[in-house]
């Protein structure tokens, strides 16, 4: 039986304090080579060759963006509301970084003093705090476009509020499809249950993970949701007036919120710290200890933390983050922006009504699959695999019809139908 | 466990320091040579007609009441869903009518034009 040391208060506070600043710096830096990720990948995308000259790679070069940041002037308009418009920045930056707090990043480590979970929160509410806390993400870009008293950043502001609550609906309702297959709130579990299942959740909730994705990437503002700041339309909208370390501390913001949103994407849907095809690394907290699973009987299978596995497993985590990280970059890259009236359409005409009915489907094929006294593990996996399968297909199908997502080209009504005018008239876009 | 939260009360308090120290930190390193011309609103280099604080449409108002309902419908999705196992079919069925009573409201909505942006 794995043994279970619990960590008295003094090392349980102390330990805490340390994974607090450990999880804070990396998330920084992150951010910070981010930055600098960004442009080298746009520029490899591009054919240029991007920022090379700070050090060797241009590997310096966030950190003379930072100096030059935190010494250059900064202007505020005259007109603008001062307590608030110095509040935006703060109240940005923050719930991004927050949120990491819940994010299970490796297998538990053993240490002299007991062993210490490797997440820096495991609070038994996981996933709610994680949605309350990104709703409090809108205000900090609300304020400062308010404050502004800048009809740009006014604008921005107003597209960014009502972008990102139409979008929190549909991520809710995503995870809503996860937490039926967990039975649970906590990330811990999330992962654990995914090492149970023998599958990770993409597969047998696919739909749920394009739901999320494209949530994700509404949420976090970013291209091909971009409306918010769009350059050609907004010049930057609500950022428009910051300068400095401000319009820094934006930036900031949003990489943060880009780094949480791809660990969520790696525990939620890809097994977080889990290492695929390989049972070794199955570690959960049970009231008689660490275990890998339950044998047939239903009697616990004990599992030995050990510092090797926690390693191993830290890597998988950080690989499946830096995977979405540079899935946001090449996204960025490779699509256009949405028209805002595709975005509220996309986001209440099809992500809502589609994920209600889909957490409806899942629940149902659960229920059917209990019925049948199916265990939880590969066949129940692979059923549900199916019947999303189906599902995204036919979601992907329908998106696809040209009338959901409709294009800038004229369209013009046939019976029920809109059409668009070239294709019926037989033109060149007949033949696509 | 109520222990388990002190780890996040150190993480806010961190975060506020950062954000806190970086706004404290530029305001006392930066320059300051304030023009009129520094204190305009930027509109691209015009000069500003008017001010912000107009009426603005009423969408925006439309879409945050319609989120207000159906994000208090995914909170009351959590407890049923974390639980749909041991629950079975009756809560399923009381499940469905509660989503099928909000996807009315919504078609409802759809019909009436409140979620066109034209």
């Amino acid at each position: 039986m794995g043994e279970m040391q619990e960590l008295s208060t003094f090392w349980f506070v102390t330990i805490g304090a340390v994974k607090v600043l450990a999880v804070f710096t990396v998330v920084m830096v992150v951010v910070a080579y981010m930055t600098l990720a960004e442009r080298r990948v746009s520029a490899f995308i591009q054919d240029r060759l991007g920022p090379n000259r700070v050090g060797p790679f241009g590997l310096l070069q966030p950190i003379a963006d930072g100096l030059k940041n935190i010494i250059k002037e900064e202007t505020m308009p005259g007109t603008a509301a001062k307590f608030y418009f110095v509040l935006g920045p703060a109240l940005a930056i923050m719930p991004a970084v927050v949120t990491m707090a819940v994010i299970p990043f490796a297998a538990p480590l053993p240490t002299p003093v007991g062993t210490v979970d490797m997440v820096v929160a495991d609070v038994p509410i996981g996933i709610l705090y994680i949605l309350a806390l990104s709703s409090l993400a809108v205000y900090g870009i609300v304020l400062s476009g308010w404050a502004s008293n800048n009809k740009y950043a006014f604008l921005g502001g107003l597209r960014a509020s009502a972008q990102m609550i139409s979008y929190e609906v549909a991520l809710g309702l995503s995870v809503i499809a996860v937490l039926l297959l967990v039975g649970n709130v906590t990330l811990t579990e999330t992962v654990w249950q995914q090492q149970q299942l023998g599958m990770w959740f993409v597969f047998p909730l696919s739909l749920a993970f394009i739901f999320f994705l494209i949530s994700a990437l509404a949420e976090t503002n970013r291209l091909p949701f971009d409306m918010p700041e769009a350059e050609s339309e907004l010049i930057t909208g609500y950022h428009t007036e910051y300068s400095a370390m401000k319009f820094s501390m934006f930036f900031i913001a949003e990489y943060a919120h880009v780094v949480t949103a791809s660990a969520l994407l790696a525990t939620l849907f890809f097994g977080g710290w889990d290492i695929p095809f390989w049972t070794g690394d199955d570690m959960f907290r049970h009231e008689s200890g660490w275990i890998k699973g339950f044998d047939e009987a239903g009697a616990p299978i004990a599992a030995t933390p050990s510092v090797l596995i926690t390693l191993l497993t830290l890597g998988a985590f950080c690989a499946k983050t830096g995977f979405f990280l540079l899935l946001y970059i090449w996204i960025r890259w490779t699509l256009p922006r949405f028209r805002y009236d595709q975005v509220m359409h996309l986001g209440w005409k099809v992500m809502l009504p589609g994920a209600l009915g889909y957490i409806m489907l899942v629940a149902g094929t659960m229920l059917v699959l209990e019925q049948l006294e199916v265990p939880f593990g590969m066949l129940y996996g692979g059923v549900l695999t199916g019947v999303s399968g189906i599902t995204t297909l036919a979601f992907l199908f329908f998106v696809d019809r040209d009338r959901v997502i409709s294009g800038a080209h004229r369209k013009r009504n046939v019976g029920r139908r809109r059409v668009p005018v070239a294709r019926e008239a037989g033109g060149p876009a007949a033949s696509n | 466990m109520a222990k388990s939260y002190i780890p996040l009360l150190i993480i806010l308090g961190v975060t506020v320091l950062n954000a806190v120290g970086m706004a404290v930190a530029s305001h006392i390193l930066n320059p300051r040579r304030p023009t009129p011309q520094k204190a305009m609103p930027y509109e691209s280099g015009m000069i500003p007609l008017g001010d912000t604080r107009h009426r603005f449409s009423i969408k925006f108002y439309m879409v945050a009441i319609s989120f207000i309902v159906f994000d208090l419908e995914t909170i009351f999705l959590v407890p049923w869903a974390v639980r749909v196992r041991e629950l079975g079919w009756g809560p399923f069925v009381a499940v469905f009518f509660f989503v099928v009573v909000l996807a009315v409201g919504l078609v409802y909505e759809w019909k009436k034009g409140g979620l066109e942006w034209e």
